[in-house]
């Protein structure tokens, strides 16, 4: 028999018993619906987390810290030579620990694998205005400058730049007056601040973007020329030694992941923590896949009892066509054709409940996502929570036209077994 | 056609040499043949002959080689069929046997043409080429009009000559044929039966039929008659 004849017939033998087939395709509609819903969901935010991540910065850079990073186990030992005191404030992108000196700086530096360091210095604002609008407290994010923000409106920050540049967050826009966050973008804000010495100071920037509210970054972005001017009002000319709380270190882009660690473990070795953006990141992403999975698993489990109805209904269409079974094998069909021909019989049934699932979830999905990000989820800017990819669509048809096949076998293999006497005698 | 003994100088279509076969285990076990030799030549018409349970059927079974005895051979052609893998088996019923069952074994559902064309559908044969040679066997049986009804609708008689049909699409030497009028009319069973002789006479296709029917018995060239699992008589053959 052809296989083209084959799949005919596996096809039109489905619909033969409309009632039968129709109550194990929404079985398996259940799982397929459940499953498209729940891996959107899970790439949804994954995707959003990723969108994030890219706003937390480049992929060429380590963030680091003294050795004592919130991410690694337990807490450091005391070491005198290393150790720093701790600034008490932790980082969301530097974790706790102590500040970094500039002879940490020096010996990052000479690592092999460094291609530069730049020091991040903390910086206090105190307030944002604009054109005289009321005073607001504001704050910069330290590692802004080497990060990606998700605009609203704008442009990104210019590194090269010798104009102080600026990101506002778009929750200031209703505070500082401007109607939408493209009327921000272009004007000049003032920052006011406090030297160390406890004189007030005012420096302008101008806004080049706004960002939309994020879920792990907080403050608004300057670029390097902004940042270094700050940090010198602040010192207000004070020789102190110079305290960081982190540096970036660059890298070449090139460097695989082997040789990323590598380096991580040289800059360990000199009693500082080096992390790129995704090692800091890896505790939300384990957290989202988590949550993703168990998800998933009760589709599964879902899935799992459609396969039972798959065996159960195949079963009864086998016993049935006994005689027709027997007939064709009398005719010299083969056991592997009759095998095939209940096994793409449970396949098709997978195809059907897996199309009917994902249409039905997509159909769903879209306006109900729609109407979520419009509504109780419109704080978090960019965030789609269903996302329908095709490439996990097609994963989920597929394997649930494998767990069909795989639970067709056992009908099929009985089907194929079956003598065309006895299936011929059978009454 | 000649059908005297003398010039077997080719081996016979089937011959079966001291065939056996049990069902059953224990105080159940029946012995269903026993030790039976015969030959069956080309272009024959033969019909086995017994009550039901003598073992008619069984013998019919594994000459088609749709079951396998417990001791004894089953040539054909010559060739020992326990020596043919699965495959030549298959290919063998599905090129050379035609099969015709008291029960019509229509598949419900699918059209007259369809149902016709199942051993060339089985055989791999192309669509079309199937579609062509349906209708031309079905034109040949005064079937042409029903061949995109649907195998139930028909009556009795239409079945079996469908079923007929079927069993010549793929153009065999050999034709099996269990209680093919038990299940119809007198008058259907009479052009059933009309049918199957002349293809017997006409083209030379072997025909081995099995039946309690005397009449349709005493059309065929010979009998042979089986009781409790034994072969009883040869008529007209120097066995």
């Amino acid at each position: 028999m052809r296989t083209s004849d084959l799949v005919r017939a596996a096809v039109a033998n489905t619909f033969r018993s409309k009632l039968r087939t129709t109550l194990t395709v929404l079985a398996l509609f259940v799982g397929a619906f459940t499953l498209t819903l729940t891996t959107a969901l899970g790439a949804g935010v994954s995707d959003y987390v990723s969108k994030q991540v890219a706003s937390l910065g480049a992929d060429d850079v380590l963030l680091v810290s003294t050795a004592s990073a919130a991410t690694e186990d337990g807490p450091a030992v005391y070491d005198p030579e290393t150790s720093s005191a701790s600034s008490g404030t932790p980082n969301p992108l530097g974790g706790d620990g102590g500040t970094l000196t500039s002879a940490d700086i020096e010996t990052l530096e000479d690592i092999d694998g460094v291609d530069s360091v730049e020091p991040v210095s903390p910086v206090a604002l105190d307030w944002v205005e604009v054109g005289g609008s009321a005073k607001f407290e504001f704050t910069i994010s330290p590692t802004s400058s080497i990060t990606r923000a998700d605009l609203a409106a704008g442009e990104q920050l210019d590194a090269a730049s010798d104009d102080a540049q600026l990101i506002l967050p778009d929750e200031y826009l209703d505070a500082l007056g401007f109607a939408d966050a493209d009327d921000a973008v272009g004007t000049t804000a003032t920052l006011g601040l406090t030297d160390v010495l406890g004189a007030q100071h005012e420096v302008e920037a101008e806004i080049v973007g706004v960002s939309n509210a994020s879920l792990l970054t907080s403050g608004a972005g300057g670029n390097a020329e902004l940042l270094a001017e700050l940090a010198e009002v602040q010192k207000a000319g004070v020789d102190s030694p110079d305290r960081y709380q982190i540096a970036i270190a660059r890298f070449d882009p090139a460097l695989s992941a082997v040789e990323i660690a590598d380096l991580k473990a040289r800059i360990a070795d000199e009693g500082m923590s080096g992390q790129t953006v995704a090692d800091q990141l890896g505790l939300i992403q384990t957290v989202i896949t988590g949550i993703t999975g168990v998800l998933n698993a009760f589709a599964v489990v879902a899935l799992l009892a459609a396969a039972f109805g798959i065996v159960n209904t195949l079963l009864m269409s086998v016993q049935e066509r006994t005689r027709e079974i027997g007939l064709m094998k009398a005719m010299g069909m083969g056991n592997a054709r009759v095998f095939a021909l209940f096994s793409l019989e449970a396949a098709f049934i997978g195809l059907l409940g897996s199309l009917l699932g994902v249409v039905v979830a997509i159909g769903l999905g879209v306006p109900l996502a729609g109407a979520l990000a419009s509504g109780p989820l419109s704080g978090l800017a960019g965030l789609s929570i269903l996302l329908f990819e095709p490439a996990s669509i097609g994963a989920v048809i597929v394997l649930i036209v494998a767990i069909a096949f795989v639970a067709g076998t056992l009908p099929a293999r009985r089907a194929a077994r079956k003598t065309p006497i006895d299936a011929l005698r059978y009454e | 056609m000649t059908k005297t003994a003398g010039v077997a100088t080719t081996p016979p279509l089937l011959e079966v040499r001291h065939l056996s076969k049990s069902y059953g285990r224990g105080d159940g076990r029946v012995r269903a043949l026993d030790d039976v030799s015969l030959r069956i030549r080309h272009g024959e018409s033969v019909a086995i002959v017994g009550k039901s349970g003598s073992g008619k059927s069984t013998l019919m079974h594994l000459l088609a080689l749709l079951d396998t005895a417990d001791s004894g051979e089953v040539l054909i052609d010559g060739t020992d069929a326990a020596r043919l893998s699965r495959t030549a088996v298959n290919r063998l019923r599905n090129r050379r046997f035609g099969f015709v069952f008291q029960q019509f074994f229509l598949t419900p559902g699918a059209s007259v043409l369809e149902n016709v064309v199942l051993p060339l559908t089985i055989a791999g044969v192309p669509t079309a080429e199937r579609r062509r040679r349906g209708l031309a066997m079905l034109e040949r049986f005064e079937l042409a009009d029903t061949a995109e009804k649907r195998a139930t609708d028909l009556s009795g008689g239409q079945k079996q000559r469908v079923v007929l049909t079927r069993a010549l699409i793929a153009e065999p030497d050999l034709i099996f044929a269990d209680e093919p009028t038990g299940n119809l009319d007198s008058v259907t069973g009479a052009t059933v039966e009309d049918e199957l002789f002349a293809l017997n006479h006409e083209r030379g296709i072997t025909l081995i039929i099995v039946t309690h029917d005397e009449a349709l018995a005493a059309r065929c060239d010979r009998q042979i008659v089986i009781r409790d699992g034994r072969l009883v008589d040869l008529t007209g053959v120097a066995a």
